[in-house]
């Protein structure tokens, strides 16, 4: 086992970029993932016929498929079609549309929010009935009820498996690097191939992101205790996929 | 450049359809193995000794934080020298060479066993004591009580979460496409870079592990009615 390239700054600057890259997708992607499993949970149960029928066959797609298929599909499948649309290359966007981390947060968003909207639809029914019809007793309006009573109960009833969901995320994340993204494991591969070491860079990054995982779990832990009402989920199921 | 435009989705269909077999293949062979290893781990987890239940743990553990495509990689390169290295001490000089299908098998089943591992732990765990005491009192034998009591019982409470480990499974084995080997998303992969119609060929692969998996769901849906008879509320 060789690891004296970790002092050589010259492969720190790949590893730090491949984590600082790591961690933004998982910010972006997770944000934004889960404000998208919001909507397409509170679509498929209060939506117009037509639209939750849409949202139900996006999220049957995106958990039917394999992740890396999809990613190939926007990235090489979607975006080698845009150069076609005339007028895309003079646009504003077109910097962002040729980035592999648009295509990457694009995907994961995407999956965040189908598998995270069916776990958030689940808890907002399972809300006892008779909460809601108290907070129209009281005269609440419909959005009142939603934000103060409907979701922060469905929250609260979900938030241990939302921590499973953000960790399977993060664990996605290696995938894009085979979309040339520099990521963490893109970044051992590039080590790997100019210090022509086999697994000792890969065995360092599983190490990081075991650590990641741990640091994860306990994060979203000290919100689940400050989120009033969560019950705590087994420790052990945390790491299971939902 | 004439060329390009002549290959289309008919000449592929063979190739692909051929990679979705394999696919299918890979999947089934993974997670008999996956089964097996969850079974042998749930039971050491379980096990009264201190060293093999903190084996287990490590196991389970371990792969379940480290990402799937890394433990692949990680795998498929290191064990193929791990292996060599054993074979090396027992005073075995041969480089083993270890083929393509015989990887990507290995490598989705180790994987899967982690999480099988928890999935079986809990269902056992979930069995009322008094059944398997009724199978002592009874003189079962120990593989007797295993095998009438035990998997009967815990069977309706793990199919849920091994009906979910064989989606993620069929979903899994792209990440082998990773490593060169020649499976439905590879094949797909090909077609698509000969061809340069990567939306079609993506969308057409995408298109057969849907089937897979939504195929799958019937089955596990037969298949959790008939483990559940005689049970209430059926």
């Amino acid at each position: 086992m060789n690891f004296t390239w970790i002092t050589d700054p010259y492969y720190q600057e790949y590893l730090w970029t491949g984590f600082f890259n790591t961690l933004a997708l998982v910010g972006v992607s997770g944000t934004l993932g889960l404000v998208l499993a919001v909507i397409f949970a509170l679509l498929q149960l209060n939506g117009p016929k037509p639209v939750a029928w849409f949202v139900r066959g996006i999220t049957t797609v995106v958990r039917g498929t394999p992740l890396l298929v999809q990613l190939f599909f926007f990235y090489d499948g979607v975006g080698r079609l845009l150069p076609e649309i005339p007028g895309i290359r003079e646009s504003l966007f077109w910097p962002m549309l040729r980035d592999p981390f648009f295509y990457g947060a694009l995907t994961f968003t995407l999956s965040v929010g189908a598998y995270s909207g069916e776990v958030i639809r689940g808890a907002l029914l399972s809300v006892p009935s008779g909460e809601l019809a108290a907070g129209r007793a009281f005269g609440l309006s419909r959005w009142q009820i939603l934000y103060r009573l409907w979701l922060p109960r469905a929250i609260q009833l979900c938030l241990p498996t939302l921590t499973g969901e953000m960790i399977l995320l993060l664990k996605s994340v290696p995938l894009v690097s085979t979309i040339a993204m520099m990521d963490l494991l893109k970044a051992a591969n590039l080590v790997r191939d100019e210090t022509f070491l086999v697994y000792e860079p890969l065995l360092l990054i599983a190490g990081i992101y075991i650590a990641m995982t741990l640091v994860l779990t306990t994060a979203m832990r000290i919100i689940e205790q400050r989120f009033p009402g969560v019950q705590p989920a087994k420790a052990q199921r945390r790491l299971l996929p939902g | 450049m004439d060329h390009y435009q002549n290959e289309g989705l008919m000449d592929w269909a063979g190739p692909i359809l051929q990679g979705a077999l394999v696919t299918i293949e890979i999947a089934l062979l993974a997670y008999v193995i996956g089964l097996g290893l969850g079974l042998v781990g749930a039971a050491a987890r379980l096990s009264p000794y201190r060293p093999i239940q903190a084996l287990a743990a490590f196991y389970s553990t371990l792969v379940r934080a480290v990402p799937e495509l890394l433990l692949i990689i990680l795998l498929y390169y290191a064990g193929t020298q791990a292996l060599n290295m054993v074979l090396g001490a027992l005073g075995w000089q041969s480089q083993l060479e270890i083929s393509g299908f015989i990887s990507a098998v290995g490598v989705l089943a180790f994987v899967q066993g982690a999480y099988m591992t928890e999935v079986f732990r809990g269902a056992i765990l979930a069995i009322p004591r008094g059944q398997l005491e009724a199978a002592d009192a009874y003189g079962f034998s120990r593989w007797a009580r295993f095998h009438r009591i035990v998997i009967p019982a815990m069977l309706p409470n793990a199919l849920p979460g091994m009906s979910n480990l064989w989606l993620i499974l069929v979903k899994d084995t792209a990440l082998i496409s990773v490593i060169g080997f020649e499976e439905l998303f590879f094949t797909a992969q090909q077609a698509a870079a000969s061809t340069r119609s990567y939306f079609l060929f993506y969308a057409v692969a995408g298109a057969l592990y849907l089937v897979m998996t939504l195929g799958s769901n019937v089955l596990f849906g037969w298949a959790e009615r008939y483990v559940r008879r005689g049970q209430p509320g059926n």
